[in-house]
Order: structure tokens, then sequence, then C-alpha cells
């Protein structure tokens, strides 16, 4: 035990029997998100069930000085839901109710353990649908979306989630129970934007405890448009042409060689035969709107050196071809025993140059990486496959990905598109902020989090001078908050 | 993610378990199409978690009975796998494991006893018959019995219907289209006879010739599906022998219980180094389920004049999932003339059955049934019809106790019926 017996104690109380774990075939399959690389087992997992439990644990721990995470699907691709050593796990799967639908105001106020297609779901009825839309939709809950400010293909049209929350219920790292934003679509309130501090913070500013989300009308119509390239290069021009024309798609994707094939595997699609890369353009709105500009962006994909441009058929060939897309990170598994995710973003203007680049630093380490990625947000998904078995591949990896994401910041990118910071890219912090930047958000989490146990060593780089690489040992395994596997 | 497990140790299934656990990304895109996840909300008691629980294991950093509740409440149901874009072959990954586990573990003595009756019991119709009314004989004394047990036997119909002797070979009405061979089950002989009559009623009507070896007995799925690897081998044999006497070939080998239509998909693996392997692989090769098989043939001469019919489709796993089929059945009941056909809401959750499931895991598998009961009863169908016995008399009871009066068939009963044979 590593805590003394009464703060178990005290966590059983409020999540009695089998919601309280401590044992270590309870703990193992925790002890890692989507970024299995990493791993650390916690001290306890609690399964809370109401809010009222939600913040009465985070008390326990703020008052034992114990650090927490809140966990909702562990779908985090960058270490984000890993446990913190000795630390609290808070699984907040089952607060997954839907509280109330609001179809004249389009708003639902949902509990943050709901799976984010499951609101669509709910309110299809009324016509309705929830438009952010990360890849992991079918599994993914709110409160991570919100954490990560998580985004998807559609997003390119209406926004992350952050445009789409509307008030937000948060118990601060303290205990204290604090609500932001108002439940109407119009009114946010006066003063600063707490809704747009919170949405994106990882958890390190508390856990979201009840969320109002805006809804939107189901396109009366979509239109998916395939468009097969012979050279990633011209795909990602072809992105910056459409862009150029003046349309503005739904959803604007793009997925290689590599990540067609495994897709293909996974689901059967029938993408266009022999690209080297997949231009998927999807066109939504009303009906004569949507005919309109398919006219237009067929005009533009001629002059872009598309050798093949097809439309989904009917409902059923676009949900594959959208199956395909969305399931291509885990599809990569059938070509891979392992893989990075990495997820840099750039300038549009700059997306044939940057596959180019990736393309040659893949050559130059012999790793290969399959790309899919949202190309009409410039945010670039390349998967660095790699075989964990083989001594020091990993390493390699690593080290392509940290090139890679550096090339990103050259060409005036960034970090991070959805994935969040978490640990897999918080020593890179530097390389894109200022001290003085990252003194300023670091002052702003101890404001908010003075204790500093609302998932600590994630996504803000610690005092001392932070390693700028990634290879070798990763900064907390020195220091022992992480193990990895 | 780094692997150590050492394949070889493992035996002949070694390598379809270490293929699967490193094909495993840890993406989570698998928990919500699991039952038990749903239900449990907790992450040992989802496909994900279970595949690192039996990692851990293999690798020797976990006790193999502390990991053993949760993949003993796995259903087996393989709603994973159609949800897993990675390809984790997650049901060769469930039978090896459980087929290297049964060999080596110690139940208690209730589970023993139950187990025993399984084994013992439903592979064998004569055997099943008298167990069956034995035990209604003894609902007397029920209440002294244990929960699993008297769950066992609140399965039973009130009264078992009389059975219905089948031919060696019912000839095909009209053209010949197509021969092929039946697999008439174990516990669906004794407790639903008339699925089996219907069945080879309606292949004869649409001009196929059904041969039913006399001297088949019981598959073997239900006892591989519970890790009882020897003796679900024997049986195979014998059902490998039986067809192979059929005289002249056959088009397919017909089945219309999914559970066995899944199970006899995997022989090959079953008789893996096996010498019957060979043997075992081209027989899998030839059985279809019976949608299947009148979906590729096509259906003639339905009669036209069919009454307003309003009917949910309710996906048995082991045809949905560990089969992939969901069009056929669809495809089928489409063709009915007036027939509306309904899709059930989480449609691809299993109804809790499960094979021994409900004998094993009754809290879960009642809690699964009700969830059913109620998608079912939301629809505002009439009729439900599923391509497994087993969920039949899960879904029936559920619905009963709901007091939803709604009419449970086999799909091909009700094709039977519009065909008026
Ligand atoms: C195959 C695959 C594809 C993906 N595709 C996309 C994509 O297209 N777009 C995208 O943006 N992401 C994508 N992701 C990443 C991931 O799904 C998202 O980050 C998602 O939002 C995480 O949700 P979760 O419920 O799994 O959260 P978790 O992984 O459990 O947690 C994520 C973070 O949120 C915090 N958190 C959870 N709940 C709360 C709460 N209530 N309050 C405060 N903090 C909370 C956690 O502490 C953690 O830091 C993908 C992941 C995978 C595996
Ligand atoms: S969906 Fe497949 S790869 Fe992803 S966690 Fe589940 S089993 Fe593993
Ligand atoms: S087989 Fe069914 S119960 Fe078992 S892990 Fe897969 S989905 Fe869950």
């Amino acid at each position: 035990m590593t805590h003394p017996e009464t703060f178990y104690q005290q966590l059983q109380e409020i999540c009695p029997g089998r919601r309280t774990l401590t044992r270590h075939v309870d703990l193992l399959p925790y002890e890692s998100d989507a970024l299995v690389a990493f791993s650390t087992k916690p001290a306890a997992v609690v399964l809370p069930e109401t809010e009222e439990e939600v913040v009465a644990i985070v008390k326990v721990c703020h008052a034992a000085g114990v650090p927490f995470v809140a966990r909702g699907s562990g779908t985090s691709l960058s270490g984000g839901s890993m446990p913190i050593k000795d630390g609290v796990v808070i699984a907040l799967n089952r607060l997954n109710k839907i509280l109330a639908v609001d179809p004249q105001q389009r708003t639902a106020i949902v509990q943050p353990g709901v799976i984010n297609l499951k609101i669509s779901t709910a309110v299809k009825q009324y016509g309705l649908y929830y438009a952010p839309d990360p890849s992991s939709q079918s599994i993914c809950t709110i409160g991570g979306n919100i954490a990560f400010n998580s985004g998807g293909a559609h997003c390119l049209k209406y926004g992350m989630t952050s445009n789409h929350i509307l008030a937000l219920k948060v118990v601060l790292p303290d205990g204290e129970i604090v609500e932001f934003g108002s439940e109407s679509t119009e009114g946010m309130g006066v003063g600063p934007d707490l809704i747009g501090l919170f949405v994106g913070s990882e958890g390190l500013f508390g856990i979201a405890l009840k969320i109002t989300v805006r809804l939107l009308p189901i396109p009366e119509q979509y239109k998916t448009v395939l468009a097969a390239y012979d050279t990633l290069e011209k795909a990602g021009d072809a992105v910056s042409a459409v862009v150029a024309s003046g349309l503005l798609p739904g959803a604007m994707e793009i997925m290689d060689k590599m990540a067609l094939k495994a897709a293909e595997a996974a689901v059967k699609t029938g993408y266009p035969a022999g690209a080297e890369a997949l231009l998927i353009v999807e066109l939504e709105g009303e009906k004569e709107q949507v005919e309109r500009e398919f006219a237009e962006l067929v005009n533009v994909i001629e002059g872009t050196g598309a050798y093949a441009v097809e439309v989904a058929r009917d409902e059923a060939h676009r949900g594959k071809i959208w199956k395909g897309r969305k399931g291509a990170f885990s599809s990569v598994g059938r070509l891979s025993p392992d893989y990075i995710v990495q997820d840099g973003v750039v300038p549009r203007s700059q997306l044939g140059k940057a596959l180019a680049e990736i393309e040659a630093a893949s050559k130059r380490y012999g790793l290969g990486v399959a790309n899919v990625f949202h190309a009409g947000d410039g945010n670039l998904h390349p998967l660095i496959m790699y075989d964990g078995r083989i001594e020091g591949q990993l390493e390699q990896a690593e080290k392509l990905a940290g090139e890679i994401l550096a090339t990103c910041i050259k060409l005036g990118g960034t970090l991070t598109g959805e994935h969040g910071i978490g640990v897999e890219k918080r020593d890179y912090m530097p390389l894109l902020f200022g001290e003085t930047d990252l003194d300023v958000m670091d002052n702003i989490r101890n404001q908010i989090d003075t204790k500093g146990i609302a998932n600590p060593g994630k996504k803000l780089p610690t005092g001392e001078a932070p390693a700028l690489k990634m290879h070798g040992m990763h900064p907390l395994e020195k220091a022992g908050i992480i193990s990895r596997e | 993610m780094q692997h150590k497990i050492d394949s070889k140790q493992h035996g002949p299934r070694g390598e379809a378990m270490t293929g699967a656990i490193e094909s495993c990304v840890h993406c989570g895109f698998c928990l919500a199409a699991c039952p038990t996840y749903t239900v449990l909300g907790e992450e040992m008691d989802s496909p994900r978690g279970r595949i690192y629980l039996m990692k851990n294991v293999l690798e020797g950093n976990l006790e193999q009975e502390e990991a053993q509740p949760f993949i003993d409440r796995c259903l087996g149901c393989m709603g994973c796998v159609p949800a897993c874009p990675s390809g984790v072959a997650y049901g060769d990954l469930l039978t090896s494991y459980r087929a290297k586990v049964e060999s080596e573990r110690q139940r208690p003595l209730i589970d023993t006893v139950t187990r025993r009756m399984i084994i013992e019991t439903l592979p064998y119709p004569a055997r099943f018959r008298a167990a069956a009314t034995a035990g209604k004989l003894g609902k007397l004394v029920q209440e002294a019995l244990p929960d699993q047990l008297r769950t066992m036997l609140n399965m039973l119909p009130a009264s078992l219907p009389k059975a219905i002797p089948i031919p060696p070979v019912v000839a095909a009405k009209g053209t010949k289209r197509a021969r092929v061979a039946f697999l008439t089950g174990c516990v669906q002989t004794v407790l639903a006879p008339d699925i089996n009559a219907a069945t080879v009623n309606l292949l004869s009507a649409n001009g196929v010739e059904v041969v039913i070896p006399q001297n088949q007995g019981c598959c073997g799925s239900i006892l591989s599906h519970i890790g009882e690897e020897d003796r679900a081998m024997a049986l195979a044999k014998n059902n490998l022998t039986a067809f192979a006497q059929i005289d002249g070939e056959v088009d397919a080998i017909i089945t219309n219980a999914a559970g066995c239509g899944s199970g006899m998909h995997e022989y090959g693996l079953l008789f893996a180094w096996q010498p019957e392997q060979k043997m075992a692989e081209a027989f899998a090769a030839k059985v279809k389920d019976i949608t299947v098989f009148l979906d590729e043939l096509g259906l003639v001469g339905i009669p036209e004049n069919q009454p307003e019919r309003k009917v949910a489709y309710h996906d048995a796993c082991h045809l949905a999932h560990a089969q992939g089929v969901t069009d056929p059945p669809r495809n089928l009941l489409s063709a009915i003339p007036n027939l509306t056909l309904c899709e059930l809401n989480d449609g691809g959750l299993c109804c809790g059955s499960a094979g021994t499931y409900n004998l094993e895991q009754p809290d879960i598998a009642a809690q699964l049934g009700r969830m059913k009961a109620q998608a079912i009863a939301d629809t505002g169908a009439e009729t439900v019809v599923m391509g497994n016995i087993g969920c039949f008399t899960q879904v029936e009871n559920h619905l009963a106790k709901m007091g939803a009066t709604i009419r449970v068939m086999h799909t091909v009963q009700l094709l039977a019926q519009a065909y008026g044979v």
C-alpha cells in the first residue's frame, strides 16, 4: 500500500465494493491509454457513478495530496489518460447519461462519460447531430474530447470541440464546483472566455462534470468525392487548389498508399485501385447548393492531375468510405506490430512540401510511414511503423517522429492538431513556446491547481531544463514517474 | 507495446494466441461493441482489457487464476471482432486460451456440477430430453437448488414438444436445383424440432434435395466454446465420418444453428496439427448457414398473397459477428411480400444467451436479456426472428418476463410459414 489505509477507506466509502479497485489484476488494464509505449500503474482506480461521487473523490485526493487523472475511454494517443504513479484514476465512463435535449434551442446536456457518437444517435430523431467527429467517435467520450479539444474530418467546416461547447460544470482540483458559459446558444456571458481556457486543458484544470453541447441540423445532402493521385504531393497540392477556389467542403482528407492498403483490408471499401494517394472531399448542405458546388469541385479537381474521380454511390458506400478512413490508424496494426501516430500541423499551403519531407525522412530511417490526415486543416497524422521486438527500433521511430514534428514547426506549423500534448510531446513544447509563454501557462496552472495534483506531468514541461529529444530515456522515466514497456 | 510471449511454450495454439495479442493496438474501438463492457463498465471486462490480461498471463506477469473471472465473463459473442480495425483474431485467441486454461484449472464444486451437466447432457438429444423431463418433475425441489442450476431449469419450456422424425433423404420439389447435407443439431432437436422440419421443407420447396446422415451427432461447438477441447474433438470426428459416408457430392453442409455454424467453421483450428486437419478444413469450407445458402440460391415461388407483418430481426452473435452473416437473412425476409422489417437499437449487442453463458453467468445474462427484450419491444413488431436456437430461449424468457406478447421464431420458420409448408 502506497498511501495510508485511511485514504483507501475514504475512497471505498465513496465508491464501495468493486467500484474502488486496488488489486494488481484490476489495475493492469488501466495502466496505458492508446499510446502503449508508456504505462504506469496507479494506486487505485475508482468508478464513480454520480457527479457527487466525483467531487468527493477529488476532495479526498486534494486533502491527501494524491494526484489523480480523469479517464474517459482511454483512447488518448498522447498518454493523456495514462495514470500518474501512485495516483488515482477516476474512470468516468459510467457517467454516461444524456440528461436533456432541447430540439428548439438545439442543445443537449450530457454527462462527461457519454460517448461522442451516442449524442448524434440520440438526437437523430429531431433531425440534429453533434458535429465534431473524431475518428474515434464510436468510443471516445465528451470529457476526453473537451480535455483535448478534439477534432475530426468534419471540423474543417464547423470547427473543433471548443466551438460546440456552450456551458460547463467543472470540479476544480481542490473540489470547488464552478460553472462556465451559458446554456443558451447566444449569450456566452461577459468576461473572459473560460470555456476556451478549459477546453484543451488536458485534465490539468479539473474534471468536467456536466456539459452543454451545441447541436446542428443534419445536412439535407452529402456528396462524397474520391480523387486518386499518383503522388502524395499532388494530392496535397489539390487541397490548396480546392480551398483557393472558394469552396468550403465539410471534410477534406488524404490517405496514402499504405493507409489505403490497411483500411481496405479492414473494411473492403473498394477505394480506387493503385492510388499513391487518395483525396476524400465531402460536400454537404442543401441539395441545390451541393449540386452546384459539386460541379465546381469536379472542375477544380480536373486541374490537379487526379487520374480517377469517383463519387459515393449511396449512403452505404459513403458509410464504408468513412469507416475505412476512421479506422485507418488501428488498421495499420495489420501492417506492422507497432506504430507511433504523430499529430503535427502545417499551413495548408505547405502540405505538399511537408509530405515530401516526411517521405524523404522515412527513406532515410528505413522505417515505413503511413499517412492519413485531415488535409483541410493541414493536420498531419504520419504513422511511423516499427517492430518493438527489434532492439533499437522504437528509439529510431521516436527519433523520426521528432524530426517530423521539427519539420512541421519549421514550416510554420505546430505540435498537435488534436491528440494533445500529454506525456508524449510535453518535452517538445519549448520548440514552439518561449520561456515566458511557458511560465504564463505554468502560472495559470498553479493558480488553479495549487497542489499540482490534477494530471501532473502532462502537457507542461517541468521547471528544470527540458530534454528536447524523445529517444533514449524519457525525462519522466528518469524521474520514475512513468515506466515503459 | 513490447511483447514477450514465448509462443512455443504454449502448444499448438501458441502462435494463434501470440498473433492475436500482438495485432491489438490498444485503440479501444472494440469497447462500445462489447456487451460486458456496456453492462459492467470496467476495462477488465472489455475486449481490450481481456487481451491485455491474457497477454500478461502468457508472459508470466499475472497469475492465471486472478485473470480468470474476467475471461469467464466473456460471452464469446465476437461483437468485438467486426468492431476491430486492426483485425485482431479474438475468437482464435479466446478459444485457444480457454482450451489451454481449462486443462489446468480447478473449479468450485458447484461450477463443476453445472459444467458436468452441460458436458454430459446438452450434446446428446436423448439424454437431454431425459434430463429436461426430470428437471420439470423436479420443479418442486427447485427452491433448494443453487442459483445456477435453477436458472438452467428455468430455461426449459413447461413441456417438451414432440419429436418430429425426419427421413434420411428429402426430395426436391419441382426442378432439382441443388443437393445439400443437413446437420440436425442436438439441443435444438429436443427444444424445437419444428425448426428442423421447417428447414427441410423450405429447402425442398426451393428445389433442394436434402440428405440427413443418420449417424450424425452434436458438432461439438458448444463444448469447444467453453474450452472442453478433447470432448469437442471426439464429437467433431464422429460427424466428419458421418458426413463423409454420404453417397455422391453435396453442394453444401447446411446448419440452421448459428452456434454450430461458427463452431464448424473453426474445425481447422480445432484439429490444428492433427491427422484430420485437411479433412476438417474441407468440411468447414462446405458449411453454410441456411440463410446464406438460400440467399445465394435465390428463393423461388413465394406465394404472393401474404398478410401484413411487422417483423424485427435479431442478429445472433454467432451468425452476425462470428460468421459475418447479416445481409442474407434480411434479404430473405424482405422478399416476403407485405413484410416490414424492423432494426433493433444497439442491435449488435449480445442477448446474453451465448451458448452456455446464461447457465454460467446468470446475472449478466439476465441484464443483457432484459436490454434485448426492451429493444425488441421498442420496435413495435409483433414477431421477432433470429437464426439461433440459443437466443431463442433467452429472448422468449425475457419477453415473457416483460409481459410482451411478441412471437419468437427462427428465420426459417417464418419463411416456411410464408411458403405454407
Ligand atoms: C484510432 C484512434 C483515432 C483517433 N482519432 C482522433 C481524431 O480523429 N481526432 C481527435 O481529436 N482525436 C483522435 N483520437 C484521440 C482520442 O480518441 C481523443 O483524444 C479523445 O478525445 C479521447 O477521449 P477519451 O474518452 O478516450 O479520453 P481519455 O483518453 O480517457 O482521456 C483523454 C484526456 O482527457 C482527460 N479527461 C477525460 N475525461 C475528462 C473530463 N470529464 N474532464 C476533464 N478531463 C477529462 C484525461 O485526463 C486525459 O487527459 C484517436 C484515437 C485513436 C485511438
Ligand atoms: S479494436 Fe482491436 S486493436 Fe483496438 S483495442 Fe480492440 S482488439 Fe485491440
Ligand atoms: S467476445 Fe463479446 S463479451 Fe467477449 S470481449 Fe468480445 S465483445 Fe466482449
